[in-house]
């Protein structure tokens, strides 16, 4: 019981796990809970877009700031609002289809990410912790902000929730209610933004989707109401970020990495031995 | 008449109680330079029943979205108590049933909610009497008993009267519905007409739009005839000719001459077939 107990405080022994592991949570259960409206409103492939899409502004303040991490994470914020509703405005009234559109802009702002990067010499070392992240490295002003900026997501989620549920639901119903649509819309995608960058640095940009969509998914299956698969969402969320922690530091395998396979793991479970919907008692 | 819960932060016109309950004046709606309505002109009495015919493609989606002040008109107006309907919250449109997410997570006690948070107001949860009204809601509809349950598991009939009641807890005084019998079998349509003759007695105006033309002589008051213009609007059997039907319908018309003198047309256009869930 005791070498239990070990296995579980030996690594909070390092303050930069307890940091690492505090802001994992946050951004779990922060990207979960958003996640739920990514995976109703069929939105995966747009936050992929934007996380990728995040990647030049993240690139060019760490070039005019001379390599410092201090200032990445107001870029990252300016660059995902920016995209975010850049796409939704191009998407809204456009002559080519959402898909193209958000698949040009992923792809075209992803390669000047990794274009700006290269002009730098440690590029590898660096792209990799914009990539998959760098969970150890979070200080503890990191952390502040992590925390503040997850909290007002998680605040304005709550504020409108029966708004952002209706126009889920039924766009036309909330045009009847004259509730302000385009507002709401935009709040949503500004939203996905913030998620976005505060998730940045634990999960780094080419994994985040998985965060976003996977423990919503999980939740959708084993939930009939939108405010418990939130709750779920954001449990199954928590979970996959500590245990995947856990798994990275004993393992020695990348913190991003862990957390998405953790959660990947959760909803596979789900998935084969939900008790009704499962894979295991689907007739063949 | 005003809400007086209603939150300031949700626009809502006053209503002129002389004025009648909807009035279009010379509506004209064009996509992309392509007629969908044009030059429509009709009011409404309060309380009445009304049913929309038309081929596909008549406008019957588009009038109701203007009606429900969803989409602006081309040229022409609209008004619902003598004010423009942007203003308004007391118009509930009730989609196709194809047009529903029925996996969306929400019972069916949630969606009814949702009529009302026009009443609930921003940065507010529904209150005691906001739930009283949903309930009361869905008693109306016979659907109290199945209040928890997620929407997908529901049948036809019910759905519909899911959002019929999601109509009345809106406090509705005008319910605008697509193709509400579309894809139900026989008593789950009885059903729905014999609500329809409820709300008559609470003076809500309804406006149906429907394939089924022996449906809407038997159960509705008036029946309006629309392909992009205004046919004809009047009572069944002034409407319903087979000179006004060959004109609405055209080629897609099937008239059946029956021994007794009497004429049927059968719509052979449209596939009812939207019972799938």
């Amino acid at each position: 019981m005791s070498s239990l107990f070990n296995i579980f405080l030996q690594p909070l022994k390092y303050d930069f796990m307890v940091r690492g592991l505090a802001a994992s949570v946050i951004v779990g259960v922060v990207c979960a809970v958003v996640g739920v409206y990514v995976v109703l409103r069929g939105m995966a492939f747009f936050g992929d877009a934007l996380a990728h899409a995040v990647l030049p502004g993240v690139a060019l303040g760490y070039l005019i700031s001379g390599g410092s991490r201090e200032v990445l994470f107001w870029w990252a914020l300016g660059a995902a609002v920016l995209v975010a509703l850049a796409v939704g405005r191009i998407t809204k009234n456009a002559e080519i289809r959402e898909d193209t559109a958000i698949g040009i802009i992923f792809a075209s702002m992803f390669a000047l990410g990794i274009a700006l990067i290269s002009t730098v010499r440690s590029y590898t070392v660096d792209l990799s912790h914009f990539l998959f992240g760098d969970v150890l490295g979070v200080s503890t002003r990191d952390l502040v902000l992590t925390a503040v900026f997850g909290g007002i997501v998680l605040l304005v989620i709550f504020l409108f929730y029966k708004e952002f549920m209706v126009l889920s639901f039924d766009p036309i119903l909330a045009a009847t209610l004259r509730l302000p649509s385009g507002v709401l819309t935009n709040l949503l995608l500004v939203l996905m933004a913030l998620t976005v960058s505060v998730a940045m640095q634990t999960v780094g940009v080419a994994l985040m989707v998985a965060m976003l969509v996977t423990p919503a998914a999980s939740a959708s299956l084993l939930t009939h109401r939108l405010w418990q698969g939130m709750l779920v969402s954001a449990v199954i969320g928590a979970v996959s970020a500590v245990t995947g922690l856990y798994v990275s530091y004993y393992l020695n395998i990348v913190s991003g990495s862990a957390i998405v396979l953790t959660a990947t793991a959760i909803f596979l479970l789900v998935f084969i031995f939900h008790p009704r919907r499962g894979l295991l008692w689907k007739k063949r | 008449m005003t809400f007086p819960s209603i939150s300031p932060l949700y626009p809502h016109e006053h209503h002129n109680p002389d004025a009648p309950i909807l009035e279009t004046r010379k509506l004209s709606v064009r996509y992309d330079g392509r007629v969908a309505l044009e030059d429509i002109t009709f009011h409404l009495h309060t309380g009445e029943r009304v049913a929309v015919v038309g081929p596909n493609g008549a406008g019957k989606s588009t009038l109701f979205k203007v009606i429900a002040g969803v989409l602006p008109p081309t040229s022409g107006e609209v008004k619902i108590s003598g004010f423009g309907p942007r203003g308004h919250i007391c118009i509930a449109y009730v989609p196709q049933r194809s047009q529903v997410d029925w996996h969306f997570p929400a019972s069916v006690a949630d969606v009814v909610m949702m009529g009302r948070i026009g009443q609930v107001g921003f940065f507010r949860w529904p209150r005691r009497a906001d739930w009283d009204n949903v309930h009361a809601a869905l008693e109306a509809v016979d659907m109290n008993s199945l209040a928890n349950r997620q929407i997908g598991e529901l049948s036809g009939g019910q759905q519909q009267r899911t959002f019929l009641a999601r109509a009345m807890a809106q406090e509705a005084e005008l319910i605008l519905m697509d193709e509400p019998l579309n894809g139900l079998d026989t008593p789950s349509q009885e059903a729905i007409l014999s609500l329809l003759e409820k709300l008559r007695q609470k003076k809500i105006t309804v406006m149906v739009a429907t394939h089924d033309l022996g449906q809407a002589a038997s159960h509705f008051d008036r029946v309006m005839l629309l392909n992009q213009r205004l046919i004809r609007f009047g009572p069944p059997l002034e409407v319903l000719t087979s000179e006004n039907l060959l004109h609405a319908y055209g080629g897609h018309a099937q008239l059946i001459q029956g021994g007794d003198g009497t004429t049927t047309l059968a719509d052979s256009c449209c596939d009812g077939k939207e019972g799938d869930e």
